[in-house]
């Protein structure tokens, strides 16, 4: 059979962000796919140099907008970990509440942005729709709706109100509610079956050894979930990582529609055992060593590499995000996939090409 | 096959959950970070806000009582309100308004006399 080289992508309908794909066709089945990236590339841990490390909290929230919590949270955590700062009870449950809040946006976002890959249009608008109140949620309680911009090192700079605690746990009743109303929708409908069961299968084994992150993993299977490590307050709640066995596209799909839910639940335990007290710490002198620290992003494990030297300035800050590492896995799904299935497993990793570009 | 069907069949009934901008604003919430403002009379051109200003919109010059804000540098953090000794920095609960050319707020305060008080809210 010929061979064809299409390209797919940077810019596509069904792409949020830039990235190419070279795919070799073969009677409209991929044989190859050879990504590009370097679109959106911005140096932004090259700003390091020029930004003192309390104004870098700032910068990193910008690597990626839908995750901007869990950067800073990071990068927060590192430096504190360098300084031997503790951080403030009620500050590690603020950041887990605001942490746990953006993964449930982010999840709802991929959720709608799925069901538009494969032509489901008027789902794309209903999971968007329930993202609107969790965005509200937290516009409320931080001031902004997606770069919330609450992290600082030695805690945070904004407290919740019993008043607004008891909107917020009203309002996620309600999102609960809207969420398990679309369930049957995505997982036993005959439309959206026909288009992710048995798409892009990745086994557990092939998962592991590409160095898979977070919901594209545990769709394969493997119980790997950096929460589980207890950073911030997750030590002291309850939770078991979602996995599911398939490893195809609706597997990754019913784990982040799980992970949704669960996140609510960890908001209402972290909301259920907040202490009262300081909500950050006062932060004197400046870091010096190196560190690492992670932390579980919606898209997986978040990788802060940190090297300071005791001046003002970092020595160096390395970030790899969860897309950099599901990359190969979507290069060993694509082969043998029909030309139409592509979007449905392109995304199905959830790709962040900013976070991944930095 | 139509899983669908009773969540657009509530949709009838419940509320809208898009609005026609602009001729319908959003209220703001309380602790929006919106437009930047400098109450110019109370500031001191200490220059705090400009070192720790994140993205470095903020320039400020003692000698002349200058200060000015690149708005479209500046990504609304709020980390110079915070840190104001003066109190003199707020922001807003409402977003400026779309403009067609870049613009740079340019305040010129009082030249002040070294021992003059300047009535300060230290907190």
């Amino acid at each position: 059979m010929k061979r064809t080289i299409i390209p797919f992508g940077p810019q596509h309908p069904v792409l949020p962000e830039p990235i190419h794909l070279t795919l070799t066709v073969e009677d409209e089945i991929i044989t190859e796919a050879v990504p590009a990236l370097g679109f959106v590339h911005r140096g932004l841990e090259q700003l390091a140099d020029l930004r003192d490390f309390r104004q870098m909290v700032q910068v990193v929230e910008r690597v990626c907008g839908i995750c901007s919590m869990m950067h800073a949270m990071c990068y927060a955590q590192g430096i504190e970990g360098l300084m031997e700062v503790e951080v403030p009870p009620r500050a590690k449950y603020l950041r887990v509440i605001w942490s746990e809040l953006h993964r449930m946006h982010s999840h709802l976002l991929w959720l709608g942005l799925f069901a538009d890959s494969f032509g489901f249009e008027s789902l794309f608008m209903q999971f968007w729709r329930i993202r609107e109140k969790i965005l509200n949620i937290q516009e409320a309680t931080t001031g902004n709706r997606i770069i919330v911009s609450v992290n600082v090192i030695g805690g945070v700079r904004k407290d919740l109100s019993p008043d607004q605690i008891r909107w917020m746990l009203s309002e996620l009743i309600e999102v609960e509610q809207m969420i398990m109303n679309l369930g049957p929708t995505l997982f036993d409908d005959y439309t959206v079956k026909k288009r992710t069961v048995d798409k892009g299968i990745l086994s557990g084994e092939k998962a592991m050894e590409l160095g898979t992150a977070g919901p594209t993993l545990r769709g394969s299977g493997v119980s790997q979930d950096m929460r589980t490590l207890g950073y911030a307050a997750l030590n002291e709640l309850d939770f078991t990582p979602v996995t599911e066995k398939n490893g195809d596209c609706w597997s990754r799909c019913k784990v982040r529609f799980l992970e949704t839910l669960q996140s609510i639940d960890l908001v209402r335990q972290a909301i259920a055992r907040i202490p009262n007290g300081e909500i950050n710490t006062k932060v004197k002198g400046r870091p010096d060593g190196e560190i690492i620290a992670r932390v579980e992003q919606p898209r997986g494990e978040v990788f802060y590499y940190i090297k300071a030297n005791g001046k003002k300035n970092l020595d160096r800050l390395r970030i790899r995000t969860p897309t950099f590492a599901n990359i190969p896995a979507l290069l060993t799904m694509l082969p043998g996939m029909w030309l139409s299935d592509v979007p449905v497993v392109v995304l199905s990793i959830d790709p962040c090409i900013s976070c991944t570009e930095r | 096959m139509f899983k669908m069907t009773p969540n657009i069949l509530k949709n009838f009934i419940t509320e809208k959950a898009t609005r026609l901008y602009p001729y319908e604003v959003k209220e703001p919430y309380d602790i929006n970070r919106g437009e930047l403002v400098n109450e110019i009379e109370k500031c001191n051109f200490c220059g705090i806000c400009a070192a720790k200003c994140p993205s470095q919109c903020i320039t400020v010059n003692k000698k002349t009582a200058t200060w000015e804000c690149a708005l479209f540098v500046c990504v609304y953090c709020g980390v110079c309100v915070e840190t104001c000794p003066q109190k003199c920095l707020h922001q807003k609960q409402t977003y400026r308004k779309p403009v067609r050319e870049k613009e740079i707020i340019f305040m010129q305060g009082e030249v002040k006399a070294k021992d003059t008080p300047d009535g300060s809210e230290s907190s």
